[in-house]
């Protein structure tokens, strides 16, 4: 029986005719860390399962979280609260611990994404209708700002993406229609300041900030390159970095877009997504040089390196989406060529990296590797799922 | 007493006829097969709606719903199915679904895809 599988410790006690309080409250009052925990999106049944990563396995179901396509989670810091960001503007705040839901807003009409502040105290949704981003009481998810993507004279509103937590309780975002980057500052919450950058160039898709909170960088769908601004020196204004790292070459129409929120840093080096190209690009940090282009089985969805650095995996767009790539950083070459199976959609790495969880939507499953064997270890069963997020991501900057 | 066979090659010229009236007929009206046509709508929400929404509300792209859709042509949207947009990240999907399949989404996209979640 599931709750004694669980809970050893009730049938102990009904055994020995313990008072009643004492039964309850030993299985409920059991202390638990979260570090070990995680959620899985179900993204059309629009739930998510609560999973721990020691034992691979189901903890809870939360359902009636609204349309889960695209969605996200950050986590509070202290690993208890799950924060998911669905596609309907829908911000829920899930207790990892109880599997319910503790609190929820339909705060916009479609959003794409969203971050939690440094301090833990804001949390932030990037909106695509209206445009702008729109911040909320982490506790209590009580509005607390609203930041309108106006960027020109005519009152339009610009989608909104690639929305990061910056150090000192800033924001930084991205305006896809504007081709610009901001930088919003909430020391005071309700007042925010705005820094603008224009000219961040053709279709920013995703942004990103590295994980020291120093730079941050817009990828670029309308053009090859990238637009880097530089938090420790802002007033320097943006960088293009890469450009052309595709020229004179035919791009390949884009079947799904990459995403730059799995930036992949391995020792001085940074993986990224080519967009339109079967590559890797790598990058030295030093000067933001190109220093290679790793070839690979399709178009690059998420390149995310192992967190020692000592791997990259690789997922790609439809059609080619039921691979996995596994590239070795010091030689960057394709180490192994893994089928989890049909549209594998995100990878998530337990916080030392031993092992890796991949979904895989139309299989309905998300399967376990190690990363060491690269052989799979579980698999899980999950309805259409997509995003993977563990709690060990509450202490990281940008995730 | 012998007759010439006429008659019968009449009849197979009219048979012949028929049978390219009828594809022709087919054609006009065609419907992918059943499984075919889940296929697609399982596609449009998972594929399409990494962009447009699965719920087809819009994302990036924009929403495929029968208000945002009514009063274009037809043969546009099922060009933009088949063949992309230059300059936009819609890419083209004639790779893997036919003109017959791409125009039948466009009715059942003008119409509303009353399973779509």
């Amino acid at each position: 029986m599931r709750v004694d599988a669980i809970c050893p410790a009730r049938r102990l006690a009904f055994a020995t005719l313990l008072p009643l309080a004492f039964i309850l409250g030993g299985c409920a009052g059991t202390p638990r860390g979260t570090g070990d925990l995680g959620l899985i999106v179900e993204r059309a049944s629009g739930s998510v399962k609560i999973v721990e990563t020691t034992g691979h396995t189901v903890l809870h179901r939360v359902e009636g979280l609204g349309d889960l396509s695209h969605a996200s989670a950050v986590f509070s810091r202290d690993e208890r609260y799950a924060y998911v960001f669905g596609r309907d503007g829908g911000l829920s705040k899930i207790d990892m611990l109880t599997g319910r839901l503790s609190a929820r807003v339909v705060q916009a009409g479609n959003s794409i994404g969203g971050a939690i502040s440094q301090d833990g105290r804001l949390v932030a949704v990037s909106n695509y209708k209206p445009g702008g981003v729109r911040v909320f009481d982490a506790a209590t998810l009580a509005p607390v700002a609203d930041i309108p993507a106006v960027w020109d004279g005519s009152g339009t509103r610009s989608k909104v993406l690639g929305l990061v937590d910056a150090p000192g309780r800033r924001f930084a975002f991205t305006l896809y229609d504007a081709g610009e980057i901001w930088l919003a500052d909430l020391s005071a919450p309700a007042t925010p300041k705005v820094t603008r950058f224009a000219g961040a160039g053709d279709k920013p898709y995703d942004g990103l900030i590295t994980p020291d909170g120093r730079y941050y960088i817009a990828g670029l769908f309308g053009e090859d390159g990238l637009s880097l601004l530089d938090l420790w020196a802002p007033e320097k204004g943006l960088t293009r970095i890469l450009s052309g790292y595709g020229r004179g070459e035919a791009r390949l129409p884009v079947y799904k877009m990459p995403h730059l929120e799995g930036w992949a840093s391995a020792g001085d080096e940074l993986f990224l997504p080519a967009v339109g190209h079967h590559e890797v690009l790598v990058v030295a940090r030093e000067g933001w040089r190109q220093v290679g282009r790793i070839p690979v089985h399709g178009q690059p969805v998420f390149v995310e390196a192992r967190p020692d650095g000592r791997q990259v995996w690789v997922n790609f767009a439809h059609p080619r989406n039921d691979v996995v790539q596994v590239i070795d950083v010091p030689t960057r070459t394709v180490i192994r060529t893994l089928r989890p199976g049909k549209a594998v959609l995100h990878m998530e790495f337990t916080p030392r990296g031993e092992e890796v969880w991949i979904s895989v939507r139309d299989e309905d499953k998300v399967m376990v590797y190690d990363t060491h064997t690269l052989e799979p270890v579980a698999t899980i069963p999950a309805a259409g799922p997509s995003g993977i997020f563990f709690a060990a991501r509450a202490h990281r900057i940008g995730l | 007493m012998f007759r010439p066979r006429r008659p019968s090659g009449s009849a197979a010229v009219l048979a012949t006829a028929l049978i390219l009236l009828s594809g022709v007929l087919s054609a006009a009206v065609a419907e992918p097969s059943a499984a075919r046509q889940n296929e697609i709508i399982y596609r449009l929400r998972q594929d399409c709606g990494s962009c447009h929404g699965l719920t087809l509300k819009g994302g990036l792209g924009p929403a495929l719903l029968p208000e945002t859709l009514a009063g274009k042509h037809d043969d546009a949207l099922v060009d933009i199915i088949l063949y992309g947009v230059p300059t936009t990240p819609m890419p083209p999907w004639g790779f893997e679904i036919s003109p017959v399949e791409a125009r039948w989404l466009v009715h059942q996209l003008k119409r509303g895809i009353t399973d779509a979640r």
